[in-house]
């Protein structure tokens, strides 16, 4: 580790050395602009009057001017928001500067990006939050998401859990719909992403590095988001990256180090515990079965992680175009032995402007590579089942030649493999054995035109081309003596054929085109200001998916496919417009309306309008609190608006279409085999999900913006869900197909608070509180309301086949439990197989089953806190979840005897929880599975991250400043909950990936 | 500078001239996929969709053992033979199975509700085929293929499948009748989801079908001269038999005539033997010589694969101290076994004295204090992946072995009930023959005409058909299925046996489609 630091410090030597040698005859200004509460301003614009010479502050707040001509010079800095300040410097030489800036009287100036174009954070009418570059958790942060992770109101992230590169769940307002999707739009500089993965990559979004981010814009009311109309209902979440500046080229630098170990275990009997259960309640068969190791299965499958992450960034002007280029390097291990990621990534942005700034060009372009091995995350579960009396390997007498050495359950009745049938293979093999290497190559641009028509500059035409390809491939190989693929296929003759040699490859082709005009003018003669959008939009969503055969290990094909390829596309074209109207600076009007038309849906239902309008009054601004020292802002808010949905259902599917039965779906007719052709469930009335929003929000700023806020309450009623509905026996050639059937309502109230709780020169200290309550609630699910009906059913448990847990029920929340109620004993303990007759009527069958708590949280809650002390700092993330419920399927599938033995020819393991209830796993068949016993308390308070920094300041002869830092990461997790974490998204506790401890530290380094 | 402007006037023009030609490009058709106008221009492609007629109750899906085309149920449980033969014999003495899939256990306990997973699959896995034959059948007819120019023999053939499809959907319509019987009822004459299906009544029904199978019995091939795996005439008449044989149970009229027969037609017009030996009935390659399947379900190891169908029975019969390989698999996944009641049924259960008898019993304890333990109650044998040389099918996790939905045993015993039942057209001497040749095929002793009586033909269908899906519908015509005058471990889930409700006769017509029509009532008491 330390000589890569080295190298490292030398390659940045060169880069000084350069930067030293440009600028031996002339001087250079450097300096720091901090923010009131003395935090660093991170992209502030510095620039030395009269002479077009300007940089911008780096992420530390730092900037650096070189090749100053020597005497005295004015300098300008200025950030959104902030009043301006100049400072008179004499270039003597290498002279060094540091500014304060004061937030404007005028409340907040920020610029906030919102769906094609800017506006005044003060003007907005609609529930938008800004969480920019300065306020980004802290830590070893690899996917963009995790930026931004607890600290709005109403926006829960949740990641997936610990596997490298692995994505989170985004909900805003606790999302939309109900079998479509309830993940947010995602827009990266102007480019709205599609939601489909990319093959070869854990999570699309982390072929996106945070590094190159600047803000993001969380767009929460129709106000603000129905301008993106059809793929709106969930929110938006627009990414803006980081842009060039003018002057001589900066260098931004940092490196962070982590070391990742998991914290939990699943509680699982140790070899002894298991010894002491079979001896005690086993048959002489399965006692026989039992080993003599000690092996605990979780110890050998994870490990302890380290990861890289590097990152140059480079700034400045070249020829009078502002440039910005990023390179970033991300080598991250998982927790799970083998598992691995590589990231680069660049990024560039050029922002030109041309003919006397009439015409500014915007170019972003970002690529990035991962190479990833994914581990085989079967071994989770079964490490978790795997008998802790076998050893890891077989020991030398009883080598069998086979498996690598590893131990595996075997049985001499089968004749073939030798193996034991539906045993759990040996969940080291498993991870040692798989080579699943996949790389993603992806690239995200756009190019933005932006003309002031020369004879009417009031009004801007505005063009926006992007894309986003990618290419996904990757090969999965399993040699022919792993047991988990052991001479799988009959070659002929007597001859079996293992492992695997297999590739897969994808190519995704996303286009946007957009055009549009803006007309913005004041009419002082009315006291009014009027914006005007209007445009056009086509995206197109294309992948090609090549089909590979399925080969053993040794090329021998096992089945092949019909086809080579199949392109599925969609494709959405739009049209929108929107009025902005501001009435004596103080009372706002805004109305926009979006067409939408979707490829997905027939001809006659394709296209739909999606209008909104707001109305915003900024009381503060009224002559009765104008002058109010308590009151330095106050905005009340209003609006509805609707928004549209059309994901979740098929590209065609509106008409019938005929599929072609695989190699092996035939039919034998005679001697011959035939492929089926088939026809597809279709549904031709559907068309878009539709969500109204009601909102009403309150900004405001107490004692001078020192305490700072904003209240929403909201009210969201989605109807014509597009849900997964049965058809009538007859009548489709789908039993069930997605329709607009439904109707759901989510109400909840948001609060974000932030406050400077101490403010003096040596010593601060900012506290962010926010809190978010969502109630959601189905209100119809049937064309018919149908008392009989209990609703859908969903939510795939382990421990049989085909069970659920979860449904969707008229006057619940969406994703109750549906379970059994456990009876218990007088000591408080479950009675296997023993149910609350519910209905009365003497049988326990599934009419006995009811709705029992869910897996969304009641409230949750951030609480971020920063302290700066001099030239140190620290913070803190808290999070909390409250009322939400977990179903524990490692308690229900593992907590019973049958875990440890249900065939003759191996045993597995339990969960610790059969230590408390002693179930056999037979008396309570499959209602056992369905017990709400099982439906656990998994609210939490969580400490996400704890960092500390140290502003190095000057270092290398003062050409550099210098910034460590050190973080922790899921530091300590508060719970009632008995399984290995209570944050799970969909609510099913199962082969959960655990989310390692990550102990990180980091340098940044700017010249 | 003017020209400048002039060219990016130029830029912006062509970038929304470009935008504009974008209108007409929301229309989408698939890769792959095609339209029906595409499926069935050829004579080929007829023959594709109308494999699919068939595949739709072999298959659980169009794409491999995942795949399904039933929803809402998991796919390896959604092909017709799985889903058919739990309803049929999970509820009854003929087997237990120890498993916890949801509303699994609910067939032997008698306890189903409307929303039982395996209850709903079953419904619509019929109605799948349903669907499919009516689609096949709008389809095929003689106006549509001088339409698309087919004629001459192609559309002599196309006329035969037609005239198949119409026999597959009588057996599903039949299927229905004797499971739910007033099931929704569609047919070709319906527009596909132009309106809502209307219920059937159960008499309606037993005539739709009858007509049916009346009408394209000319239409069919004869006997043993169509390709291996489709229906011809013996199919259609072994179904009227067995509809005829039920007839008293569906509408209250009794047609034993027709059911003496149409049985007789299949014995003595059909052409069929019994094989020689019974316990090689249920092989891997039992579609080669097959001299007794009258109409078969097709499995392969390799082409038709699927989770359920002979797979489903043969792995989920093995367990305990049984060797896989023995059976041709790669593991048993220890489910299924018999109640005593089965083993009861023959004079001793090594097969000594009835070879009809296969059982596995070391190791397993005759009666069932669990029905979770594979070990409660002796494993059936019956169904094994070898073939006559001995080795195994062609892959040890999906079977080879084809599983006949008709075979001339079934119609031996038909003819025999019938006649005992006051059909006329036989004879009890007859009859007593046709007993005693499925008897001496199995090595037991033959019976005299005395001792053919109602009681025993029950018994020896026990003997001859059990595991092949006929227990609920005979215990049903026997009056044994819900009463509490017969009993066998675990009825009525309690373990000693109980009777449940005689409404439980027939299964309720699932929820689901109860939601979704509104021209559908519930089956009474459910």
């Amino acid at each position: 580790m330390k000589k890569v630091y080295f190298m490292k410090l030398g390659l940045l030597g060169l880069f000084l050395f350069a930067t030293l040698l440009a600028t031996a005859q002339t001087g250079s200004i450097s300096g720091r602009v901090l923010d009131e509460s003395k935090k660093t301003l991170p992209g502030a614009s510095v620039s030395i009057k009269g002479t077009g010479t300007s940089t911008s502050t780096d992420a530390n707040g730092n900037f650096k001017i070189n090749g100053v001509n020597k005497g005295t010079v004015t300098l300008t800095v200025s950030f959104v928001g902030y009043t301006s300040a100049e400072k008179t410097v004499n270039v003597t030489g290498d002279v060094r500067v540091e500014f304060s800036l004061q937030p404007s009287a005028e409340s907040l100036n920020e610029i906030v990006v919102v769906g094609y174009g800017t506006q005044k954070k003060s003007d907005l009418t609609g529930s938008i939050t800004t969480v920019s570059a300065k306020d980004f958790v802290k830590g070893q942060i690899t996917t963009p998401e995790q930026l931004i992770a607890g600290k709005v109101a109403g926006i829960q992230i949740t990641s997936n859990g610990g596997a490298p590169g692995s994505g989170s769940t985004i909900r805003i307002r606790g999302g939309a719909s109900l079998n479509a999707s309830n993940n947010p739009l995602i827009v990266i500089d102007n480019v709205p992403l599609s939601e489909s993965g990319v093959a070869g990559a854990a999570n699309a979004l982390a072929l996106i590095n945070p590094n190159d981010i600047e803000s993001f814009n969380i767009l929460k009311d129709a106000s603000a988001t129905a301008i993106y109309g059809s793929r709106a209902s969930n929110g938006v979440i627009m990414i803006t990256t980081k842009k060039g500046a003018t002057g001589k080229p900066t260098f931004s630098f940092s490196s962070q180090s982590s070391v990742a170990e998991n914290i939990n275990k699943v509680d699982v009997l140790s070899a002894r515990q298991l010894r002491d259960v079979v001896n005690t309640f086993g048959t002489n068969a399965q006692k026989a079965l039992l080993g003599s190791a000690n092996t605990d299965w979780q110890d050998e499958i994870y490990t302890t992680a380290l990861t890289s992450d590097n990152n140059l960034g480079i700034s400045g002007s070249f020829k009078k175009i502002p440039y910005r280029i990023s390179y970033g390097f991300l080598k991250q291990n998982g927790t799970l032995k083998t598992g691995k990621l590589e990231r680069n990534s660049v990024g560039l942005n050029l922002s030109p402007t041309f003919f006397n700034d009439l015409l500014k060009v915007n170019l972003n372009l970002k690529g990035s590579m991962n190479k990833s091995r994914f581990a085989d995350q079967g071994a989770i579960g079964s490490a978790i089942f795997f008998d802790p009396t076998k050893p890891v390997f077989t020991t030398p007498p009883n080598y069998v030649g086979s498996f690598g050495g590893y131990y595996e359950w075997l049985d001499a009745a089968n004749a073939v493999t030798g193996l034991a049938a539906l045993a759990p293979r040996n969940p080291l093999a498993l991870l040692d054995l798989r080579q699943d290497n996949g790389t993603a190559k992806r690239s995200i641009g756009n190019l933005e035109l932006d003309l002031k028509m020369p004879f009417l500059t009031d009004l801007r035409a505005h063009a926006n081309i992007g894309y986003d390809i990618s290419e996904g491939s990757g090969t999965i190989v399993i040699p022919e003596n792993a047991a988990s693929s052991f001479k799988r296929f009959n070659a002929g003759g007597g001859v079996y054929k293992g492992g695997v040699n297999n590739q897969y490859k994808q190519n995704r082709t996303d286009i946007l085109m957009e055009y549009y005009l803006a007309y913005s003018k004041e009419l002082p003669s009315i006291e009014s200001k009027l914006d005007v959008v209007a445009g056009w939009s086509y995206q197109q969503f294309k992948t090609k998916n090549n089909n590979f055969a399925d080969k053993t290990f040794d090329g021998t094909v096992v089945n092949s496919p019909n086809f080579a390829f199949d392109i599925p596309e969609n494709r959405m074209l739009s049209m929108y417009g929107r009025i902005n109207y501001a009435f004596k600076g103080r009372y706002l009007l805004t109305a926009s309306v979006r067409r939408d038309g979707s490829s997905r849906f027939a001809p006659e239902n394709r296209f739909a309008v999606f209008p909104s309008a707001a109305l915003a009054w900024k009381i503060n601004e009224e002559s009765f609190l104008k002058n109010s020292k308590v009151i330095s802002d106050l905005k009340l808010r209003l609006s509805y608006g609707v928004t549209g949905q059309q994901e979740g259902i098929g590209n065609y599917d509106y008409l019938s279409y005929y599929n072609l039965s695989s190699n092996q779906s035939m039919y034998q007719f005679g001697n011959t085999f035939i492929n089926m052709f088939a026809p597809g469930g279709y549904y031709g009335a559907r068309k878009w999900e539709q969500t109204e929003t009601l909102n009403a929000g309150l900004d405001f700023g107490l004692f001078n913006n020192r305490i700072t806020g904003t209240l929403d309450v909201y009210k969201n009623k989605t109807s014509d869900l597009l849900n997964l509905i049965t058809q009538p026996a007859g009548a489709n050639f789908s039993n069930q197909v997605v329709a607009n059937v439904g109707d759901m309502e989510n109400k909840g109230l948001e609060l974000n608070l932030n406050g400077q709780v101490v403010r003096n020169s040596n010593f601060t200290w900012d506290l962010g509180f926010n809190a978010t309550i969502n109630r959601n609630t189905i209100t119809k699910l049937t064309i018919a309301p149908n008392p009989n009906y209990p609703g859908n059913q969903y939510g795939g448990i382990s421990g049989g086949v085909g069970n659920t847990i979860l449904i969707n029920s008229v006057g619940f929340n969406r994703g109750a439990f549906y379970v059994y109620q456990q009876v218990y004993d007088a000591a408080g303990k479950p009675i296997e197989g023993l149910f609350v007759d519910r209905n009365g009527d003497g049988n326990i069958n599934d009419k006995d089953l009811y709705q029992y708590k869910n897996a969304d949280p009641r409230a949750f809650l951030g609480l971020n806190s920063n302290f700066t002390y001099k030239k140190w700092n620290a913070g803190f993330i808290l999070r909390a979840s409250i009322g939400n419920y977990m179903y524990n399927n490692v308690h229900s599938a593992q907590g019973r005897y049958t875990s440890i033995s249900s065939l003759a020819t191996y045993l597995g393991n339990a969960s610790a929880s059969y230590l408390d209830t002693k179930f056999n796993g037979i008396t309570g068949g499959v209602n056992q599975l369905q017990s709400d016993y099982y439906v656990q308390n998994a609210s939490f308070l969580r400490m996400d991250n704890l960092t500390l920094g140290y502003n190095v300041g000057k270092v290398l002869g003062n050409k550099a400043s210098l910034r460590i830092n050190a973080s922790a990461q899921n530091v300590f997790t508060i719970t009632k909950y008995k399984g290995i974490d209570p944050e799970i998204n969909g609510g099913i506790d199962n082969n959960f990936y655990p989310r390692p401890r990550i102990v990180s530290l980091g340098l940044n380094l700017d010249f | 500078m003017k020209k400048n402007y002039f060219k990016l006037a130029l830029v912006s023009i062509g970038l929304s001239i470009g935008l504009t030609a974008c209108t007409n490009k929301l229309e989408l058709a698939p890769t792959n996929d095609i339209t029906s106008a595409q499926v069935y221009s050829t004579a080929a492609g007829y023959k594709t969709a109308f494999a699919k007629v068939y595949g739709a109750f072999a298959t659980t899906g169009n794409q491999g053992p995942g795949s399904g085309d039933i929803q809402g149920i998991d796919p390896g449980f959604s092909d017709f033979l799985r889903l058919f033969w739990k309803a049929q014999t999970l509820s009854t003495d003929e087997a237990v199975v120890g498993w916890g899939d949801a509303g699994l256990p609910d067939f032997h306990s008698m306890n189903w509700s409307a929303n039982n997973p395996f209850i709903k699959g079953l419904y619509y896995r019929s109605f799948y085929q349903i669907t499919v034959a009516n689609d096949f059948i709008r389809q095929s007819t003689d106006a549509k293929l001088a339409q698309r120019g087919i004629s001459g023999a192609d559309a002599d053939n196309i006329r035969k499948y037609r005239a198949e499809a119409r026999f597959l959907r009588a057996f599903q319509y039949w299927a229905l009748l004797d499971l739910f019987g007033r099931p929704a009822f569609v047919t070709d004459a319906d527009a596909m989801g132009a309106a809502l299906p209307q219920q059937a009544n159960k008499a309606d029904l037993f005539n739709y079908i009858e007509s049916e199978l009346l009408a394209i019995e000319p239409l069919l091939a004869a006997p043993k001269t169509n390709e291996y795996g489709r229906a011809d005439k013996a199919a259609a008449w072994a179904l009227l038999a067995r509809l005829y044989l039920n007839a008293a149970v569906y509408t209250g009229t009794p047609k034993f005539t027709q059911a003496v027969t149409y049985s007789s037609k299949v014995i003595t017009q059909g052409g069929y033997t019994l094989l020689a030996d019974y316990r090689k009935l249920m092989r891997a390659d039992n579609n080669i010589g097959n001299t007794e399947a009258i109409f078969t379900i097709n499995y392969d190891g390799l082409k038709t694969q699927n989770w359920g169908g002979t797979t489903f029975l043969t792995h989920a019969s093995i367990g305990g101290s049984m060797a896989a390989a023995q059976y041709g698999v790669d593991g048993g996944w220890g489910g299924l076994r018999a109640t005593k009641n089965l083993p009861n049924l023959f004079p001793d259960v090594t097969g000594t004295l009835d070879q009809r008898a296969q059982f596995y019993t070391t190791g397993q304890n005759l009666d069932i204090n669990d029905i979770g333990a594979f070990t409660d109650g002796y494993a059936v044998t019956k169904f094994k992946n070898i073939k006559a040389d001995g080795t195994p099918g062609s892959n040890l996790t999906w079977m080879d072995i084809d599983f006949p939905l008709f075979r001339l045993g079934e119609q031996y015993l038909v003819y025999a009930e019938a006649v005992l039942r006051g059909g006329t057209g036989g004879s009890l001497a007859t009859a007593t023959t046709y007993i005693n040749v499925l008897r001496t095929r199995a090595a037991a002793a033959a019976v005299v005409q005395a001792d053919l009586s109602l009681p025993f033909i029950l018994d020896e269908r026990g003997r001859e058909l059990y595991w092949e899906g006929h227990r609920r519908t005979d215990l049903i015509r026997f009056g044994k299925f819900t009463d509490a005058s017969y009993l066998w471990p675990f009825k009525g889930g309690s373990k000693a046996g109980k009777g449940v409700e005689s409404w439980r006769n027939v299964y309720p017509i699932p929820s689901d489609d109860l939601v979704s029509n509104p021209n559908l009532t519930q089956n009474p008491n459910y």
